[in-house]
């Protein structure tokens, strides 16, 4: 561990540093934060009343449109000059969000990446290749930082250019690997072409995040790229990568508590849910000056669990995130999460791990459309084959969601590579 | 070897395809001797041979088509009604089940050559060659 009395720490004494935090922090938002103020009012509260951890149920949502009503700056909690650092969303479905961090927030999300790097098996030792993009996304520039606060070597060549990726692997002698896990995969298939063998590599783990993917994806990387795998979470408007992350144990993300409160909810009635039961996560931020959230709605879907975990560390864990309520595809009144059909996908061997699914409607009927690549391993000359291929695939994904797909064999490499999050679904339905 | 390498591509139902295809041998020097695409609504399969099928291999790979390489036999047919039924009857004589078969005709002599792909190839040539028939071996199919 990197700061074992903090990761460790009593659940008790946690809960007394959570509670002292959340009370300074919904004071602050309450003195300068005109948005909440508002809201508070609206509800007849105020930071006093703040008495326990439970309480924290009493306090408003914020959302993401919240954010954008009030962009750019209009829930920053300290005036400009505080702020060192600015990231922002992509703003690929409206208004991007953006994100201001004081010094003292840097300090503390390098201390949480720290941690994060430590529990993904690096030490200072190590030399470590930082492959998500830098710039206002947060996760080269969170990696980054996490990585110089361990003391390790970092790489900063940021995401693109593959075959120079992979070079500097072999030239430098990464240890340890940090990108989007659709990135990891296109390394892979880059890797092969340029007949470098993983195994010929020192890569021991891999720290991959940004976008939702399964366990079955892990097996695949892990076999591919010849090192163990941790799965990463974070969210930007949050603080970025490194709100949580995997142990050893590999069965959930510990969340870290001392600067986050996690809750799930229903995300129809706003209910908080008990511990086990999955729906929408929720963070409160405990640690953070320039831009802290109240009970900010991530709309990643997941489940708590606060069984105490082998690895020896206190704070709750998450189950991986399935995907985003958002992403979430209703289709004939079922719940589809895009990571199911790659649970599938990645079960079947043999098969290219690019896939791409649609979603169309047909004289009122959605079609799920899933392209496969044909890898050499499925080609046969006999279009019986090919189609028995078909028949597999549709069968066993059928058989998991319980809802009809069709599956569409294409060619090698038509499906757009990713080198930073994969888009995964195309909705081509006039909702 | 009287066996024969027949070349296989995947290939989407999208104009062009065959095309790229085609142009991606004839740059890399590889002359097509016979041809025939099986399909369904969404894909392909291009079954070709070609006078070097190793080359044909490779530069249809470097472009980034999937590639697979098939045993067939080639035999000749006289060009006269029943030639195709006279070659089918000793197969079928000893159940072999023939997955697909095209044929072509040969520029120098009044013949026609069948391609006919079965699991057991090497069988298929002996119960052939019984029949009286000849199967024409690679390397003379290749440079017909």
């Amino acid at each position: 561990m990197y700061n074992p009395e903090i990761e460790a720490m009593d659940r008790e004494r946690l809960a007394e540093l959570q509670l002292e935090r959340l009370r300074e922090t919904v004071r602050r938002c309450e003195e300068m934060v005109p948005f909440y103020r508002a809201r508070m009012r609206e509800k007849e509260l105020s930071w006093k009343d703040i008495e326990s951890l439970e309480d924290v149920q009493r306090l408003p949502f914020t959302t993401k449109d919240d954010l954008r009503e009030n962009y750019p700056f209009g829930l920053f909690a300290v005036p400009t000059r505080d702020i060192v650092r600015i990231h922002a969303s992509s703003g690929t479905t409206g208004r991007p969000t953006v994100v201001g961090y004081t010094r003292r927030d840097i300090e503390v999300w390098s201390e949480l990446m720290a941690r994060s790097l430590v529990a993904g098996m690096s030490d200072k030792s190590d030399i470590i290749q930082v492959a998500y993009g830098y710039g206002l996304f947060t996760g080269g520039l969170g990696f980054h930082y996490g990585v110089e606060k361990l003391g390790a070597s970092v790489i900063p060549i940021s995401g693109g250019n593959t075959k120079r990726q992979i070079r500097m692997m072999v030239d430098l002698g990464t240890t340890v690997l940090c990108c989007t896990p659709s990135y990891a995969l296109f390394m892979a298939e880059t890797a092969d072409e340029m007949g470098i063998d993983f195994k010929q590599l020192k890569l021991k783990s891999g720290i991959f995040g940004a976008e939702p993917w399964s366990d079955r994806m892990r097996d695949k990387i892990e076999r591919l790229l010849n090192l163990s795998a941790f799965d990463v979470y974070g969210i930007s408007e949050v603080m970025g990568p490194g709100v949580s992350i995997e142990c050893e144990q590999k069965n959930g993300l510990h969340i870290f508590e001392d600067s986050f409160l996690a809750e799930t909810i229903d995300s129809q009635t706003g209910e908080k849910l008990p511990f086990g039961e999955q729906g929408e996560l929720v963070f409160t931020t405990i640690n953070k000056q320039g831009m802290p959230l109240i009970r900010y709605r991530t709309r990643d879907v997941t489940s708590l669990h606060d069984e105490p975990c082998g690895c020896g560390r206190t704070h709750l864990r998450m189950k991986r995130v399935r995907g985003r309520t958002d992403d979430m595809l209703i289709i004939r009144g079922v719940n589809v999460f895009p990571s199911q059909i790659e649970t599938v996908l990645m079960q079947i061997e043999g098969i290219s791990p690019h896939y791409q699914i649609t979603v169309d409607r047909i004289g009122g009927l959605d079609i799920i459309g899933v392209e496969v690549e044909v890898s050499e391993d499925m080609f046969s000359d006999r279009i019986q084959g090919l189609e028995e291929w078909q028949e597999v695939i549709q069968e066993e994904i059928e058989s998991y969601l319980g809802i009809g797909v069709k599956v569409v064999l294409v060619e090698p490499r038509s499906i757009a590579r990713s080198e930073g999050k994969a888009v995964r679904v195309i909705d081509n339905r006039e909702l | 070897m009287t066996t024969v390498r027949q070349i296989s591509v995947f290939l989407e139902n999208k104009s062009g395809r065959l095309l790229d295809v085609t142009r991606c041998l004839g740059e890399g020097g590889v002359n097509i001797r016979a041809l025939c695409v099986a399909d369904t609504s969404e894909f392909g399969v291009v079954r070709l041979i070609v006078d070097d099928p190793r080359k044909a291999h490779e530069s249809l790979k470097e472009k980034g088509f999937t590639v697979k390489e098939t045993i067939v036999v080639a035999v000749a047919v006289d060009d006269q009604p029943g030639g195709l039924a006279g070659v089918l009857k000793p197969l079928v004589e000893q159940e072999m089940n023939i997955e697909y078969l095209y044929c072509f005709l040969e520029k120098a002599a009044d013949n026609a050559v069948v391609i006919i792909r079965v699991e057991e190839a090497e069988q298929a040539i002996g119960a052939l060659n019984v029949a009286g028939y000849r199967c024409i071996p690679a390397d003379e199919l290749y440079m017909m």
